[in-house]
């Protein structure tokens, strides 16, 4: 039985703050508006004809990029906002741990403020009667119950929040990002809790960033882009997906932070020496960007100098789009001793299968005086792309290496 | 809408829940406490005695203890009145985090927030009862169309809170004219003085609903009369009027408040 059934659902938001004339708004707000199909110049689509399914008991995990529509599809499944096109239903009790603090009134005390929020995220007086003892330990702010909630650390505000919300046995859960509350002890509590439901038999739609969070909770994934549905089915086919969008826009993001550094006046301004240009290759000819994990990585760039240039040091790095640094060589101690730098040559840089990782990274090149004091010149331009074969998820760390396992 | 209704009798506990709220917010860190309740109504009656003088003074008449009586009896209607619109109008638009965050039934917030000033009408009536019996007012049989005339001025209230707030949610002006009407609406109204002081132009007073509703009280208190049937008919056609238009507005809108907070 579907629990959930989203049929070409479409949402049409506002940009900027412009209200409509009072001439246009006026009627609207007395007779029955009427729904444009089209797109005005100030609207955009947030979800665009997003179909899915969602049967009884499923985990399902929704992901995306920033501004793909994740918190559009939350606020319609839990009725905030309407469709402006399409139809979607929702059959069952649904309760989201969304936002679980939003019902509390500072000026209330604890007890008040359980029964409050209770009733807002739609409980009955009588459940939270039954549920109150459990609740309050849960949330393990029994000792302060009776004050008003507006002398509570933020801590304990969310964890009585939380320990609310949690204890409604809901069909249907939507979670967002909130289980990151409290300290340890009490996100093993919470942990604990998503167990129990999980084995209960409700529904889950979970939206989240990580993806290991995702990975461990649900079987199928539906992951949206620029509102749409992008792919949707077994986390594990779905999970690589994500990852190239999610490597594509770093790697634009990336370009875009070249381009504005180049733009700047340099101040390195004696140019000694100059880097013309670099070629990345896969040490059989072949120039290109994009490489497999498994690929062999050659680097040659071509410098002039405009004089001498005594014991140069030259560094090589590799840094991933988050700037985590991942490898990092260095001339004098890989065994080039250069005695002067003279003239135009070629250097080549020997990456062999180097097993990075699925991802975006940058290449920085810096020629430095022999005591390490002073960089001639720095480079960091040259981006290569690290793709996968889908079949295979995303692990986490820099590294991807050829592990084989084996008993003995 | 009779479906949007249903639903929001099912949240009755939560009505509950935020009607205590906002009663409990408000007497809470309050010194003078449930006191409040009476201290605009006094204000109001003081105001009242004072312009009834200033009348007495010029028509050079002594003032009469049953002019009083009347103002205090319909300065309670009149405070349940103004406050429960000044609160309602903010119901939405000051609980915006609710309104775009958790679902429920949006017509809870207005209808809490009159509720709450219904509870201190209740409270004032008490003290105006007792006062009532010590001036030996005395009863009749009249006094049984008070609770239908109380329903009527409920009806009234809640119809235009859920117009106002829905309005002020797109229009934040509507809050500004409101405060402004409410302010001088008193003089437009027969609370410090009786319609029939106009003669013949008795009805239009008599045109403003809360006029009809607040003359009805004062005569079925005070006067010990049967309200005017016309005007009791008046009284119920409008206050129906205002609370269907109220709650179609109100549902109208609805699905679009949370986008346009």
């Amino acid at each position: 039985m579907n629990v959930i059934e989203f049929n070409s659902v479409y949402k049409k938001f506002k940009k900027g703050e412009k209200f409509n004339s009072i001439r246009d708004s006026l009627p609207n707000f007395f007779r029955k508006t009427i729904v444009k199909n089209e797109l005005d110049e100030r609207e955009f689509w947030a979800v665009k004809n997003v179909n899915f399914d969602i049967k009884k008991g499923d985990v399902v995990g929704i992901m995306g990029p920033n501004g793909a529509g994740k918190s559009t599809i939350l606020k319609l499944l839990s009725r905030i906002i309407v469709p402006t096109k399409g139809s979607m239903t929702i059959n069952g009790r649904l309760s989201a741990l969304i936002e679980v603090t939003a019902g509390f009134h500072p000026e209330l005390t604890g007890r008040e403020n359980v029964y409050l929020n209770g009733t807002i995220l739609g409980m009955r007086r009588k459940e939270i009667d039954e549920k109150f003892d459990e609740i309050v330990e849960f949330s393990g702010v029994s000792e302060f119950i009776d004050t008003p909630v507006k002398r509570y650390s933020s801590g304990m505000y969310s964890r009585l929040g939380f320990s609310v919300a949690a204890h409604m046995d809901p069909e249907i859960l939507l979670v967002d990002e909130v289980l990151a509350v409290g300290d340890m002890a009490f996100q093993a509590k919470c942990a604990q809790k998503m167990r129990e439901l999980l084995s209960s038999g409700s529904t889950i739609v979970l939206v989240s960033h990580q993806l290991d969070m995702i990975q461990s909770l649900c079987k199928r994934a539906v992951l949206l882009n620029h509102g749409e549905v992008q792919k949707d089915g077994p986390v594990g086919e779905v999970i690589p997906h994500y990852q190239n969008i999610v490597n594509q826009q770093n790697e634009e993001e990336m370009r875009r932070k070249i381009n504005l550094s180049e733009n700047r006046v340099k101040v390195d301004t004696a140019g000694l020496i100059d880097i013309h240009k670099v070629i990345i290759s896969d040490g059989q000819k072949n120039i290109k960007n994009d490489f497999s994990t498994e690929d062999s990585i050659v680097v040659e760039f071509q410098y002039e100098t405009k004089k001498h240039l005594e014991q140069p040091i030259i560094i090589f790095n590799i840094t991933r789009a988050d700037g985590v640094l991942c490898c990092s060589s260095r001339s004098d101690k890989a065994g080039l001793k250069i005695n002067t730098l003279n003239g135009v040559g070629n250097l080549r840089i020997h990456l062999g299968q180097i097993f990075l990782a699925p991802g975006i990274y940058l290449i920085k090149i810096s020629i430095w005086d022999k005591e390490m004091i002073h960089p001639y010149i720095e480079r960091s331009k040259e981006i290569i792309r690290i793709q996968t074969n889908e079949s295979i998820t995303q692990s986490p760390g820099v590294f991807m290496p050829k592990i084989t396992w084996e008993i003995k | 809408m009779f479906e949007s209704i249903k639903e929001l009798l099912k949240y009755h506990d939560l009505l509950y829940m935020l009607t205590l709220r906002d009663l409990r917010v408000r007497y809470k860190q309050a010194a003078m406490g449930f006191l409040w309740a009476i201290f605009m109504p006094i204000i109001a009656v003081c105001a009242g005695i004072l312009i009834k003088k200033a009348m007495a003074v010029v028509a050079q008449q002594p003032i009469d203890t049953k002019g009083i009586l009347s103002i205090s009896v319909k300065v309670l209607p009149w405070t349940f009145f103004v406050s429960s619109i000044r609160f309602a109008v903010q119901s939405l638009v000051g609980n915006g985090t609710l309104v775009t965050k958790i679902y429920f039934p949006r017509a809870v917030l207005p209808l809490s927030s009159t509720l709450a000033c219904l509870f201190d009408l209740a409270v004032a009536g008490c003290v105006l009862t007792v006062l009532l019996v010590i001036f030996n007012v005395g009863v009749s049989i009249y006094l049984l169309w008070l609770p239908l005339l109380i329903l009527f001025l409920f009806s009234f209230t809640f119809g235009l809170g859920l117009l106002l707030s829905a309005a002020n949610l797109f229009f934040r002006d509507v809050k500004y004219v409101v405060e402004i009407i409410l302010m001088f609406g008193i003089f437009f109204t027969p609370v410090f003085y009786d319609a029939s002081s106009f003669g013949q132009w008795k009805f239009i007073m008599l045109l403003n609903p809360i006029g009809s509703i607040l003359e009805g009280i004062d005569d079925i208190i005070v006067n010990h009369l049967a309200p005017e049937p016309i005007w009791l008919g008046y009284a119920f056609v409008s206050s129906m009027v205002m609370l269907l238009f109220g709650l179609y507005i109100f549902y109208k809108n609805e699905s679009a408040f949370a986008e346009n907070i």
